[in-house]
């Protein structure tokens, strides 16, 4: 019988903070302990319980890519300021330790992609959970066909990681467009103006070997998906992650339950063919 | 173990309480407090009573503890110190007078903490956790056991089962060696089998449907309006998910006082509008018709379909105790008859 209590969260130690738009933080953690951390691995997808011990957990994705995590033995994540938790977090100062409970839930299918091209769509604060997955795929960018991005925000201030967008958008190997929403461009704005579905109908990517990553608010999703269909892309072919309400990360809180799934353990990564399987509660 | 019949007399049944306790063994038994009855950590058998159909709150608070601090914590200077929960403080307990309706509440319950990765806390309570059943002579209009795989003298997830005979003494029947420990503690006191038959000193209980026709009748309904309006009278107080044996949805949170604190887990329900609410506002299960639906299809589809046992063990607490008047058994009666 395993004896470790599973409630406990690893200490991890704040190594470095980005504040990347209003409100909207990302974290550098490395393990406080490092045999903890030697015996860590996660895998693109999965998410963790991060805690300020005193406060309480709060569910994010791990935001950066388990490729960094071996190399560099650090983990991301990037958090919107909302409630208790997210509010004692962005309280917290490089050197601060905080709590950590991971690796949950499943994962993007990599393996399945290889050779495919890929298609990235994200709306607002939905980045984090596929840049796990862009830096995956790009650092074993051999493995895969062609890249496409479509990020889109409220504003250009709204957008996140702007350093790793601009990096992106110098690479030969990554075709990336931004939008931001109408009204929300400043005047050195390059990038398109206009809500994420009428860009990606302009950009017309080709549904041919490919995949699609859609991660965003439902809205985004809703008006997204037919013009995906259109282009010929299938539900088997298009993912995305759920944001159920979570506690505990493991099948037994009862909160993510929808239909006959978990989202924390059978998710969070959902195909749209598995999506119609479940009842209309996420 | 095949089960071993003895008879107990009912002079000796004080006598053998009094060496549970001697052996430094925890008892939790049916206490009278006013107008309900509920387990209580007692000291004799005097303390106990046996005139209840069921407690008012269920037995699961033994393994599952409405609040139960999962680490502590010490903060200080240069950052926290976490402390890990002390597995040797669970003491050995007693359960005595479980209905065999709640003793096969463990085995939904076990099943929830332990389907994939195990909660060591839960397992390590359960395994130091006899049961001490005692059979229904008496049943109400809530209950409903012999619908969904249970009886009145159910042996089921009891180490050791009481059935009181017409003369007062007990049939004792031994399930476990859980129940064979408690017999070495005082192996005199079980004589000779009785000859009278058990069956004939259990409740009645009718059987009105099974839970495979519940399972069935629900998923197919899924989308109908009869849980919109069983639901109507329902405000959402969360009472019979606390009441429930098997009911195990929980929240984390953390409970500081200064620089020392806890992390707990603390009894929730999916019956609450707040359970499932994302930080955006929107809500999966927005009103209570999907809760209350939520409720009845986690217990007798999902929990049959991903943990291989249901959910609900037909002790009818949720009906005695509802504010609102809803009753379960009349709701799984109507929704059989789709
Ligand atoms: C798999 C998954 C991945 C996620 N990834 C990310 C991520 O990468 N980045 C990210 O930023 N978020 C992510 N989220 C969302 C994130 O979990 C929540 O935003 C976060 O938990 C909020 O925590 P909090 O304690 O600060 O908010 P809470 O204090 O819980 O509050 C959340 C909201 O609910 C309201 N609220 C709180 N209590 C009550 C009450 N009693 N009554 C009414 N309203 C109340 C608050 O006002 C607030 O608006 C993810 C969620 C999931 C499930
Ligand atoms: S006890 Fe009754 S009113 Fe309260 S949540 Fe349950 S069904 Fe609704
Ligand atoms: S749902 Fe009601 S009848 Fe069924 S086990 Fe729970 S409290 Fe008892
Ligand atoms: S988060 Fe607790 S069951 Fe999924």
């Amino acid at each position: 019988m395993e004896e470790k209590n599973i409630y406990k969260p690893y200490l991890m130690r704040i190594e470095k903070i980005t504040q990347e738009a209003p409100g909207v933080k990302t974290f550098r953690l490395k393990f406080d302990d490092d045999e903890e951390g030697k015996n860590f691995s996660f895998r693109a997808g999965q998410f963790a319980e991060y805690s300020v011990i005193g406060e309480g957990e709060s569910t994010f994705c791990i935001a950066s890519s388990p490729t960094r995590f071996e190399k560099e033995q650090y983990v991301e994540c990037t958090f919107r300021e909302v409630g208790r938790v997210t509010s004692a977090l962005a309280q917290c100062e490089e050197g601060d330790v905080i709590g950590f409970r991971a690796p949950y839930g499943n994962t993007f299918p990599l393996e399945a992609w290889k050779g495919k091209n890929i298609l990235f769509i994200a709306g607002g604060i939905a980045l984090p959970p596929m840049r796990c997955v862009i830096w995956n795929v790009l650092d074993k960018r051999d493995d895969f066909k062609d890249v496409n991005i479509l990020y889109g925000a409220k504003s250009v201030a709204d957008l996140v990681y702007k350093h790793e967008l601009a990096e992106w958008d110098e690479r030969p190997d990554v075709k990336l467009v931004t939008t931001v929403d109408p009204g929300g461009q400043t005047p050195d704005w390059k990038g398109e103006v206009g809500f994420v579905p009428a860009v990606l109908e302009k950009m017309a990517p080709s549904s041919e070997n490919a995949v699609a990553v859609v991660c965003g608010p439902p809205v985004m999703i809703k008006f997204t998906l037919p013009v995906l269909e259109k282009l010929g892309f299938t539900p088997e072919n298009i993912y995305t992650t759920l944001e159920n309400r979570m506690k505990c990360g493991f099948g037994k809180c009862g909160r993510c339950n929808c239909g006959k799934m978990f989202v924390c353990k059978d998710g969070p990564v959902f195909s749209f063919s598995q999506l119609k399987d479940l009842p209309d509660e996420y | 173990m095949t089960i071993e019949k003895y008879l107990v007399k009912k002079a000796s049944l004080s006598t053998l309480f009094d060496k549970i306790k001697a052996s430094g063994k925890t008892i939790k038994a049916p206490v009278k407090k006013r107008h309900t009855t509920d387990f209580a950590a007692v000291g004799s058998l005097d303390e106990t009573t046996d005139d209840y159909i069921t407690t008012a709150q269920s037995a699961k608070s033994a393994v599952f503890p409405r609040v139960e601090k999962l680490f502590g914590y010490v903060k200080s200077k240069n950052g926290v110190e976490l402390v890990d929960y002390d597995l040797s403080t669970i003491p050995e307990t007693v359960l005595w007078g479980v209905r065999p309706c709640d003793a096969a509440g463990f085995d939904p319950l076990n099943a929830i903490f332990n389907w994939d990765i195990n909660d060591v806390i839960f397992s390590t309570r359960l395994a130091r956790t006899t049961i001490v059943g005692f059979a229904c002579a008496k049943a109400d209009s809530s209950c409903f056991c012999t619908s969904v795989g249970g009886n009145p003298g159910s042996t089921a997830g009891s180490d050791l089962l009481f059935t009181k005979l017409s003369n007062g003494d007990y049939l004792a029947e031994i399930i476990t060696e859980k129940g064979k420990a408690i017999q070495a503690l005082a192996p005199e006191l079980f004589e000779a089998a009785p000859s009278e038959e058990k069956e004939q000193n259990l409740a009645t209980v009718e059987q009105k449907f099974t839970r495979e026709e519940i399972k069935a009748k629900a998923e197919q309904y899924f989308e109908s309006d009869v849980w919109k309006e069983q639901a109507q009278r329902c405000i959402s107080c969360g009472t019979c998910a606390f009441v429930c044996p098997t009911c195990a949805c929980f929240d984390i949170q953390d409970e500081g006082h200064g620089k020392h604190g806890q992390r707990i887990r603390i009894w929730d329900s999916c019956g609450f509008s707040l359970f499932t609410q994302h930080t955006s506002g929107h809500n999966p299960r927005e009103t209570q018709g999907r809760r209350w639906r939520q409720r009845v299809m986690h217990k007798f589809s999902y929990m049959p379909d991903r943990q291989s046992v249901y959910g609900c063990v037909g002790c009818g607490r949720c009906s005695r105790a509802c504010p609102a008047d809803m009753n379960l058994l009349e709701h799984l009666q109507q929704i059989v008859k789709l």
